[in-house]
C-alpha cells in the first residue's frame, strides 16, 4: 500500500503557520506586561514552542508539492494543531512552569489538558461554548481572557484564509485551501489573484470590528456603558464579528446595558452575512447586497425568529429574572428576543439574559434555530441559509415535477440556475451533519450516564447541535450561563471532534478518514 | 441605387430579386451554379466569388455602391464582408446574423462590426410569430423605442363597438394616442380630433405603450380578442422557438415549450425563467393530452425541420389547440401549410428579406413605420441640443410645426412618458411622432 498523499507538503505548510501564530500572540503578551498580572510565562512559553515546532514542521517536505488532496490535510491538520498550541498559555498559567515561574491561575479548570483543549477548539471554531468554571479577573489574568477572545476573531474569519493573505506561497493551491475552509457551498472570489480576495475579506473583517470597538467604547464615553471599558470593547469586538461568543464577563452581555445590546446586535446579524457581498457594498455595490437572495432570506429568517420569540416573551409569564421585567414589556422583549435570535441564528453564541428562564415554547424555537447557521461566506457556522434556501426550493421544485413528470425545471438562486451537482452537494451535506447530530446525540446520552448530573434530552440535544454547528450555550446546564466542564472528558473530547468537523464544514475533515482518499 | 448583395441563398435571392425592379443589382456568391442561374431568373448582374476577397468585391464595384447586403448564411462571414466593406468604401452596410449576440452587440455600441444594420433572421421571426399571437386583430405591429412602444393599425370591422364613436369616446387608455385614422376607401390617413367619427371598415393606427394597445385591440373586437391569450405552447426548442418564448415572457405570457432532447430541455429551462419546459417526444398524443395542449390560446411548432414542424403543428390542432403556427424554413411550403390546416405558416428567410428589403427602401437611420396608403410615417427620433423640442412643452412646439404631426409616445431613461400639452421634452427623450407624407421633409429636418 503506497500512500498517494504528500503527506509532508501539508505538514510544512502547517509548520509555516505555526510559524506565523507567534505573530497574533505577542497581543496577549503586551496585555499581559501591561497590566502585570500574570500569564507572560505562558505567552513566552507558547510563542518558543509555536516557533521551533512550526520551524522544525517547515522543513519536513516543500509547499510546493501541494496538490487539491494535501489541501484538505493541511486544512484539517492546520485547524487540529493551532488548537493544540493554542492550550498551552491555559496550561502554563494553570501549572506555572516549574523552577521558572510559578501558577497565575491556580486550580483552574484549563490546568486539564482535555479542558484546555476544548476551550481552544472552542475559540477558534468560534463555538464559544465554555469549560472555564471561574470567568472572572481573580482567577484568570487580562492576558489570558483576553488570548480566549482573540482565538475566536483569528479563527472567525478563518486562519487558511489569513494563511493565503499573507503568505505569497500559496497564491497558487490558495483557492482551493480556502474553498476547503471557507463556509458554505462555494468560494467567491472578489479578485483576480486569491491573496488579493482573501486580503479584501479580512480588511472588511477588521474594519467592521474596528468599527464595533469605537462604538462600544464610544457608548462607554457617554456614560452609558460603565462596566465597557476599553479591554471589554476590544474584547467583545473580537467575538461579535467572529460569531463566536466568548465574554470576559461570566454573565455574558447581560452584564451590559440595554443600549450595548442593541448596538451588538446589528454587528452580530453582519457577521453572519457573506462577506463578499460586505465588501461589494462596500465598494459601492449595494445592490449585490440587498439584491441577494440568501440575504433576503437570511434576514427574512431573523424577523420572523425575532418576531415570534418576542411575541412569547411579550405574552408570556413574568419571569423570576435578574434582568428586570419583560413580560407585557415591548422594549425588553423585542430586545431579548433580537438578542437572543440574532445570536443564535447567526451561531454566535452571546446572551442578553439566560433563556434557560423562558417558557417552553421560546426555547424549542431557539432550539431549532441552532441549526439554521449564518450566510456562506460569513464567519457563521451550522447548515447555514443558502443551503436551508436551495432544499426549501428544490422540494417545491420536486411536488411541481410529480405534477408533471417531463418537466425540466432548474432551481434557480438569484435568477442563476444552479447546477444539479451542486444541489445534491447541498442535499449530502445537510444529511450528513444530521447524522452527525444524531451519532453525537446518542453517543453524549450514553457518556452522560457515568456522571452523577443528570441532562435532559433538550440539554444533550443541545449541547451536540451547539458544538457542531459552532453555536456555543446550549439549554440547562449547558445553557449561557452554564458550563460544559462537568461533561465527562470522553464526551468533551468527542465535542472537540465535533466543533473541528463542524467549522471545516464536515467533508474537508471526513475525507480524510476514507481509504480512497489516502491511498487510491 | 446600386445595390451590391453578397450571398445568393434564399434571403439574398428573394432580396436580390425584389430590389431589382427599382434599383441596380449585382450578387456576389461562392457558388458558380446559383450565379448562373441567378442571371437568368432575375435582372441582376452575379458574380462567382469570394465576397471577404478584395479583389471580388472590386470586381463588383463596391467603391461606387450605395449599400451593401451581406446575407450569406455564415454570421462570420457577413461581419467579414461588412469590415471589409467598409474599409474599401463609404457604401451603407447591412448585415444578416443568425446569433443574436451579434445583435445584441451591435444594438449596444453604434456601428459595431462596421454593420449599419443589422437583421436576425430567428429574432425577426420570433417577432413575427409574437405578433401573430399577440394581436390577433391587429393588421400590423410595430415597436419603437426598444419595445417600450408600440404602434398598431386595426381595421375596425362594422359590428365593433367603437364603430361610430368618435375618437374621444373610443380612446379610453392614458398610455394610448390615436395618431391615424384612414377611412375606408382613402387615399392618405387623417389625423384624428377629439369628434373625429370612427366608421365602420375604416382602419386607425395608435401608438402607446403596449399593454394599452392591447387594451385598446380587445375594446376594437372582443370577440376575436375576448379570449385573452395566456397559454401558449411552443413545440420545438430552436432558437425562432427560444426567442419566441422570451419575447412572450416579456409580455407577461409564461409559454410551455417541449423539447425532446434533454440537454437542450435543461439549457431553455437555465435560460428562460418565464416559461416551463418538458422534455419529451411533442408527437406523442398522450403526452400531449395529459399536459391539456388542447387548451391552448395557440401553438407554434418550430421543430427546425419543416415535415416535424407540420405533423406536430397538426396534431396539436386535432387535440383541438385553438391557434396553430408554424415555422417554415422552406418558402415554398408557406402556402401548403396553409392549405392543409396550419393557421399561419412563418418563413424566417422570407421576414427577412422583406426587413432588409423595406429598410433598403426606406434608408433611414430612425426607426420607422410606413403607413399606406398615403405614405405617412410613424417615426421614432433621440431629441438632440438642437431639436426644435428641447425643452419646450408639445404645446410650443406645435405651433411651430407644420399641420399634420402628432407626438405619440415619448420615453425618458427607458420610462413610458404620455405626452401631454404641457409635457416638456428634454435632451435623450426619444419621441415617436405620426408624420403625414406632406410633412415630413420639413418636420424631418427640425426635430
Amino acid at each position: 500500500m503506497t500512500l498517494r498523499v504528500t503527506w509532508r507538503a501539508s505538514a510544512s505548510l502547517v509548520g509555516t503557520v505555526l510559524k506565523w501564530m507567534t505573530v497574533p500572540l505577542l497581543l496577549p503578551l503586551g496585555v499581559a506586561l501591561y497590566y502585570g498580572d500574570g500569564g507572560i510565562a505562558a505567552f513566552v512559553t507558547t510563542i518558543a514552542l509555536s516557533f521551533t515546532v512550526g520551524a522544525a514542521l517547515e522543513r519536513l517536505g516543500d509547499p510546493a508539492d501541494l496538490g487539491a488532496r494535501e489541501g484538505f490535510l493541511m486544512v484539517a491538520a492546520t485547524w487540529l494543531a493551532v488548537s493544540i498550541v493554542g492550550a498551552i498559555p491555559y496550561l502554563v498559567a494553570a501549572h506555572g512552569l516549574p523552577g521558572i515561574a510559578a501558577a497565575t491561575s491556580p486550580g483552574s479548570t484549563l490546568g486539564s489538558p482535555v479542558n484546555a483543549l476544548f476551550e481552544t477548539m472552542s475559540g477558534f471554531t468560534t463555538t464559544g461554548a465554555t469549560v472555564m468554571g471561574d470567568i472572572s479577573f481573580d482567577q484568570h489574568s487580562h492576558g489570558i481572557l483576553l488570548w480566549r477572545q482573540l482565538t475566536q476573531w483569528l479563527g472567525g474569519m478563518g486562519i487558511v484564509v489569513l494563511a493565503v493573505a499573507i503568505l505569497p506561497e500559496l497564491s497558487v493551491g490558495g483557492a482551493q485551501l480556502m474553498d476547503a475552509e471557507a463556509p458554505g457551498p462555494s468560494l467567491e472570489k472578489l479578485t483576480p489573484r486569491i491573496a488579493e480576495t482573501a486580503r479584501a475579506l479580512w480588511l472588511a473583517y477588521a474594519g467592521i470590528t474596528a468599527v464595533e470597538i469605537v462604538l462600544l467604547y464610544g457608548l462607554h464615553h457617554g456614560g452609558f456603558a460603565p462596566n465597557m471599558g476599553l479591554y471589554n470593547a476590544v474584547a467583545h469586538g473580537f467575538t461579535t464579528m467572529a460569531t463566536g461568543g466568548f465574554s470576559p464577563e461570566a454573565r455574558s452581555i447581560e452584564a451590559f446595558a440595554g443600549v450595548v445590546q442593541w448596538v451588538i446586535v446589528p454587528f452580530m446579524l453582519l457577521a453572519g452575512t457573506n462577506f463578499a457581498l460586505i465588501w461589494q457594498a462596500l465598494t459601492g455595490d449595494t445592490d449585490a447586497l440587498f439584491g441577494d437572495s440568501e440575504f433576503r432570506f437570511y434576514t427574512g429568517v431573523l424577523a420572523t425568529v425575532t418576531a415570534l420569540i418576542a411575541g412569547l416573551l411579550f405574552t408570556g409569564p413574568t419571569l423570576d429574572v435578574v434582568v428586570g421585567p419583560i413580560a407585557g414589556e415591548l422594549e425588553s422583549s423585542l430586545r431579548h428576543a433580537a438578542f437572543q435570535a440574532v445570536s443564535i441564528v447567526t451561531t454566535t453564541g452571546y446572551a442578553s439574559m439566560d433563556f434557560a428562564e423562558w417558557g417552553a415554547a421560546g426555547q424549542y424555537v431557539l432550539f431549532i434555530a441552532i441549526f439554521l447557521g449564518g450566510s456562506a461566506g460569513s464567519t457563521g457556522g451550522a447548515v447555514k441559509m443558502v443551503r436551508w434556501l436551495v432544499i426549501l426550493k428544490s422540494l417545491k421544485r420536486e411536488l411541481f415535477t410529480t405534477v408533471h413528470p417531463e418537466a425540466v425545471r432548474p432551481v434557480r438562486l438569484g435568477g442563476r440556475a444552479l447546477d444539479e451537482t451542486a444541489i445534491r452537494g447541498i442535499y449530502a451535506f445537510t444529511a450528513v451533519y444530521f447524522v452527525l447530530f444524531v451519532a453525537g446525540t446518542i453517543f453524549v446520552a450514553v457518556d452522560v450516564t457515568r456522571i452523577p448530573e443528570t441532562l435532559s434530552a433538550l440539554e444533550v440535544m443541545s449541547a451536540v447541535a451547539a458544538t457542531l454547528g459552532n453555536v456555543g450555550p446550549g439549554f440547562g446546564a449547558v445553557g449561557p450561563m452554564g458550563f460544559y466542564e462537568f461533561l465527562p472528558a470522553s464526551t468533551k473530547l468527542a465535542m472537540v471532534g465535533l466543533m473541528w468537523i463542524g467549522r471545516l464544514e464536515i467533508l474537508p475533515v471526513l475525507v480524510l478518514l476514507t481509504r480512497a482518499y489516502w491511498t487510491s | 441605387m446600386r445595390i451590391l448583395v453578397v450571398g445568393a441563398g434564399e434571403v439574398g435571392s428573394s432580396i436580390a430579386g425584389s430590389l431589382s425592379d427599382g434599383h441596380d443589382v449585382i450578387v456576389v456568391d461562392v457558388d458558380p451554379e446559383r450565379v448562373d442561374s441567378l442571371t437568368y431568373s432575375e435582372d441582376v448582374l452575379a458574380i462567382a466569388g469570394d465576397g471577404t476577397d478584395t479583389d471580388v468585391l472590386r470586381d463588383a464595384g463596391v467603391e461606387s455602391v450605395d449599400v451593401v447586403i451581406a446575407s450569406t448564411d455564415d454570421d462570420e462571414t457577413n461581419l467579414a464582408v461588412c469590415g471589409t466593406v467598409d474599409t474599401m468604401s463609404d457604401a451603407f452596410t447591412i448585415a444578416r446574423v443568425k446569433n443574436t449576440v451579434y445583435l445584441d452587440t451591435w444594438r449596444e455600441y453604434e456601428g459595431a462590426f462596421d454593420v449599419d444594420f443589422m437583421v436576425c433572421t430567428d429574432l425577426l421571426a420570433a417577432e413575427a410569430i409574437v405578433r401573430v399571437i399577440g394581436l390577433p386583430t391587429a393588421q400590423d405591429v410595430d415597436p419603437f423605442a426598444d419595445g417600450l412602444v408600440e404602434m398598431a393599425e386595426f381595421d375596425v370591422p362594422a359590428n365593433s363597438p367603437i364603430a361610430g364613436e368618435t375618437v374621444a369616446e373610443a380612446d379610453r387608455f392614458d398610455e394610448l394616442t390615436f395618431v391615424a385614422v384612414i377611412p375606408d376607401g382613402a387615399d392618405h390617413a387623417e389625423i384624428p380630433r377629439g369628434d373625429t367619427v370612427i366608421h365602420p371598415d375604416s382602419r386607425v393606427v395608435v401608438v402607446g405603450r403596449p399593454p394599452s394597445v392591447r387594451e385598446f385591440a380587445r375594446s376594437i373586437d372582443p370577440e376575436s380578442a375576448a379570449g385573452k391569450v395566456e397559454d401558449v405552447v411552443i413545440v420545438g426548442g430552436s432558437k425562432t422557438g427560444e426567442l419566441t418564448a422570451a419575447a412572450l415572457a416579456n409580455r407577461g405570457i409564461h409559454p410551455r415549450i417541449i423539447e425532446y432532447d434533454e440537454q437542450r430541455a435543461r439549457e431553455l429551462a437555465e435560460r428562460l425563467p418565464g416559461a416551463t419546459v418538458y422534455s419529451h417526444d411533442a408527437t406523442d398524443p398522450e403526452f400531449l393530452s395529459r399536459e391539456h395542449v388542447k387548451d391552448a390560446d395557440a401553438v407554434v411548432a418550430t421543430l427546425g425541420s419543416d415535415e416535424r414542424s407540420l405533423l406536430a403543428a397538426l396534431l396539436a390542432k386535432r387535440e383541438g389547440a385553438e391557434r396553430t403556427i408554424a415555422v417554415v424554413e422552406q418558402m415554398r411550403y408557406v402556402d401548403l401549410f396553409e392549405t392543409v390546416g396550419v393557421d399561419v405558416a412563418v418563413n424566417p428567410r422570407q421576414v427577412t428579406a422583406e426587413e432588409i428589403t423595406r429598410f433598403t427602401r426606406e434608408r433611414r437611420a430612425e426607426n420607422v413605420a410606413i403607413i399606406e396608403p398615403g405614405g405617412a410615417e410613424v417615426l421614432e427620433v433621440e431629441v438632440e441640443e438642437d431639436s426644435v423640442l428641447t425643452g419646450r412643452t408639445i404645446k410650443e412646439v406645435m405651433a411651430d410645426l407644420p399641420d399634420g404631426v402628432v407626438v405619440g409616445a415619448i420615453t425618458r431613461n427607458g420610462d413610458y412618458v404620455t405626452p401631454r400639452g404641457d409635457t416638456v421634452v428634454d435632451v435623450g427623450d426619444h419621441v415617436v411622432a405620426f408624420v403625414q407624407a406632406s410633412a415630413l421633409d420639413e418636420v424631418t429636418s427640425k426635430l
